[in-house]
């Protein structure tokens, strides 16, 4: 196997692990982290994917450049409004959608 | 004077509205003004852009002069045409409506935070709508998906903080998924343009698996059944105005998407199984998210509910379009659908909006009497509904009509039960609201404290939703321009 | 493992493990069967060029790509403006002092950071490097003092900051704009490239580091008290 394809497979199982993570972790931080660890994984997956021939492709590169500024950037947000739901509710978790009660006055 | 195909419509359709925003958000204390009149000059400028490509056929516009595969080049065809045209329409009354709704009450920051992140959000659209890059489009999907996010934050309630970060996280699952896709994409490829991948060899394993997660992701963004289980809080805790453009905008931008892949990229991939699929679960779409509606204690829950429904009706372009022979037909009443449904929707979750400001509770049974009290927004709530249900002349008629057509000349006739079924449930919601509105309550009717601008605004759109019945031939015209499928606006039935 | 908020039923472990174990399989399955090929490598290397820079991944990032990288900054910028309208609250001030040790290599770093930062952002030319590099290198600077101080910056007038942190964006859609003349967006005129790169890059070094750095902080400094 291609040190290449080891990276690639790499990011295939980091993917898994990060959306088994998600769906199944409670605490806001760590479903955060999980998708962190999913970007990762498709980054590694991004660069082992591009053309192998000879010298690197540069496209791909400046792909998952964008993609990890993005990354980044969603994560910053991800993380404030995560604090800002536990400051709300008290516990830094998704709170049930909770629909069917009448709130107060409209908004 | 330049000629309208010669003028650059194109970049102006994502540079205006993105100078506007970090304009509005350094200059914070003339945020609304400048916001305003951002707003309806971009609102301007995508109307133009419509009746460039409908005039001029379809356009391109190489950014920085290199073109594809090693550059990034804007297109507009039919279909964008008409996105970027609804966008503008509901962004005009949306911004006009937003003008008036953010009052002073917290120190004037939910009105200095508005405006920024509605013009990013707006940025991201047209940016999307106008991608012929699947790269690009990943990076205004993201652009789109977080200022959306932050604009539900803004309501700064539990609920809408909880339906904000739900959002958030399927939102961002959804976007790497796509990313993913795309970038297998690439490496069976060797390019991320649109119209290059459409006429490259994709054949096995990678370009499968790439079709495969980049639909679900987009599907998971559009809120498909069982994926909807996000929706209803984000759509129903945000401000009205957010609302409003979640319901009629956000979320048509992954469909439209999810049209370029099945469509131009891989439309072989459309194997009976598949396209069966999604219109299954779009129909399941339509049932569970009226039955729901029906069912909803809060009003703006019950609009929210409703989004899901007629967001099922959407994916039967897949059974009805794809793989067909004349597929047009299909394909002409799903865009309907998806214009009179944005126009329709956005006027009623801004009439809600003004009926909330107005009512005691956000219940529904709390808005009883408000027909004596806030007619003309009443009468805007009813119209869109009237569109919602599907009955003429509305545009959610036209749509309707041809997608029934569709369904039956083709011998798929159970769609069209789920059409009816639909059309249905929509009207017995639609009139469990107006019945509390229309409750006499005794004495006189309450102080009508809702600026008139709210008002009209949602009458405009609901009205805009009634003219898309009669301009629906020109729609339809303006839809031919570098459509993927062709042949009549009617089909002929089988025999 | 320790799960205070608790994890979900088995069920729905059994199904997700079921789900990311099918996905990851058809991922490594689609690269495995991938064929190799050169990509878009012979199409860049053949334009660099007329690009205005040495360096291949810059110039796909500035100049053939920069529509994709005008639009990142801008999520960026978007990022700090969604943390800031969240209205976090202020950490209590004083509830971890800073250390002698802290204080002294703050005093060491910050200038060498931007000094680095600097060199970085002239070095993306001809090898790897460029804004964002620099401008993470400003945010670590910005984090630094954010540890010992409180702020990234000293006490700025809010429109200031708000006007540097916009500077990437302005900036660049300006350039982009004022280059279309009649021709297409972003489309550097003939030998001018790599200077209108270089000032891009610079407003966006900025911006950028100012940007990650306020968003370290998380909450939007209140205005500096007027002195009377």
């Amino acid at each position: 196997m291609s040190p290449l394809l080891t990276y690639g497979v790499a990011g295939a199982v980091l993917i898994a692990i990060g959306l088994y993570a998600l769906i199944v972790r409670r605490h806001l931080l760590r479903k955060i982290v999980a998708l962190n660890v999913i970007g990762n994984g498709v980054f590694l997956t991004l660069v082992a994917a591009a053309p192998r021939l000879g010298t690197p492709d540069p496209v791909p590169h400046a792909m998952v450049l964008t993609g990890i500024v993005v990354a980044v950037s969603a994560t910053a947000f991800a993380l404030a409004l995560a604090v800002r739901v536990r400051d709300a509710t008290g516990a830094a978790v998704l709170p049930p959608p909770g629909d069917d009660v009448a709130g107060g006055p409209g908004h | 004077m330049p000629q309208l195909a010669e003028l650059p419509l194109l970049p102006w359709a994502v540079a205006l509205p993105l100078g506007g925003a970090a304009l509005v958000f350094v200059v914070r204390e003339r945020a609304q003004a400048i916001g305003l009149a951002v707003g309806v000059a971009s609102a301007a400028v995508g109307l133009l852009l419509a009746l460039q490509v409908a005039t001029g056929g379809v356009q391109h516009h190489a950014v920085g002069g290199w073109g594809a595969p090693l550059g990034i080049d804007l297109a507009a065809d039919g279909l964008s045409a008409l996105m970027v045209a609804m966008t503008s329409v509901v962004g005009l009354w949306v911004s006009l409506y937003s003008s008036a709704y953010f009052g002073a009450g917290d120190g004037g920051h939910q009105r200095a935070y508005f405006w920024p992140l509605w013009l990013l959000l707006w940025t991201a659209l047209n940016a999307l709508f106008l991608a012929a890059d699947s790269f690009n489009a990943y990076v205004t999907l993201e652009l789109l998906g977080l200022s959306a996010v932050a604009l539900v934050a803004l309501a700064a309630t539990p609920a809408a903080l909880g339906g904000a970060m739900r959002y958030l996280l399927v939102g961002l699952l959804g976007s790497l998924l796509y990313l993913l896709g795309v970038g297998l994409l690439y490496g069976a490829a060797g390019t991320v343009d649109f119209r290059l991948l459409a006429t490259a060899p994709l054949a096995g394993p990678a370009a499968a698996v790439a079709l495969g997660v980049i639909t679900a992701g987009l599907v998971l963004k559009t809120a498909l059944f069982p994926f909807h289980f996000w929706l209803p809080p984000a759509h129903a805790s945000a401000p009205a105005p957010v609302s409003a453009v979640l319901s009629a905008l956000v979320v048509k931008a992954s469909f439209y998407l999810l049209l370029r892949f099945w469509f131009w990229v891989l439309p072989e991939a459309a194997t009976p199984v598949v396209t069966n699929l999604l219109g299954l679960l779009g129909a399941l779409a339509v049932l569970w998210g009226g039955l729901r509606a029906l069912t909803a204690e809060r009003l703006k829950l019950l609009v929210a509910y409703s989004t899901v429904a007629q967001l099922g009706y959407l994916f039967l372009v897949f059974p009805l379009a794809l793989g067909s022979v004349e597929g047009f037909t299909a394909w002409g009443g799903v865009a309907l659908l998806l214009l009179a449904h944005a126009t329709a929707k956005a006027g009623m979750f801004l009439s809600a909006g003004a009926i909330l400001k107005a009512s005691a509770h956000d219940g529904v049974s709390g808005i009883d009497g408000t027909a004596q009290a806030l007619p003309v927004t009443v009468f805007a709530f009813a119209l869109a509904g009237v569109s919602l249900v599907g009955l003429p002349p509305t545009g959610g008629f036209a749509g309707k009509w041809i997608l029934l057509n569709a369904a039956l000349a083709t011998g798929q006739w159970w769609w069209a039960a789920v059409l009816l079924a639909g059309s249905l449930l929509a009207a017995a919601y639609t009139v469990r609201v107006l019945t509390h509105a229309f409750t006499r309550l005794p004495g006189e009717p309450p102080a009508c404290v809702v600026p008139a601008r709210l008002e009209w605004s949602a009458v405009a759109l609901a009205v805009t939703a009634l003219v898309l019945g009669f301009a629906a031939g020109e729609i339809l015209e303006l839809l031919r321009v570098g459509a993927p499928v062709s042949g009549p606006v009617l089909m002929e039935q089988l025999r | 493992m320790s799960n205070p908020e608790g994890t979900a039923p088995v069920l729905l472990r059994g199904l997700a493990a079921l789900l990311a174990a099918a996905l990851g399989a058809a991922i490594a399955w689609a690269l495995v069967t991938l064929p190799p090929s050169s990509g878009l490598r012979d199409a860049v290397a053949a334009q660099i060029p007329a690009s205005g820079v040495a360096h291949p991944v810059t110039a796909v990032l500035l100049n053939f790509r920069g529509y994709d990288t005008l639009l990142e900054v801008a999520v960026l910028l978007l990022a700090l403006i969604a943390t800031w309208s969240l209205r976090l609250a202020r950490p209590p001030a004083g509830r971890n002092s800073p250390g002698l040790v802290l204080q002294d290599l703050v005093r060491l770093l910050v200038p060498l950071l931007i000094v680095l930062a600097g060199y970085l952002l002239w070095l993306g030319a001809h090898a790897p490097g460029g804004a964002f590099q620099a401008g993470a290198l400003l945010a670590g600077a910005g984090v630094l003092l954010t540890l010992v101080e409180g702020r990234p910056l000293g006490p700025l007038a809010p429109a200031v900051l708000r006007g540097l942190a916009a500077l990437g964006v302005a900036v660049f859609l300006a350039v982009a704009l004022l280059v279309m003349g009649g021709g297409r967006l972003l489309e550097y005129p003939r030998g001018q490239a790599g200077l209108l790169i270089l000032l891009i890059e610079a407003a966006s070094t900025v911006s950028i580091g100012l940007a990650l750095a306020y968003l370290f902080r998380g909450d939007e400094p209140a205005p500096p008290e007027h002195r009377r």
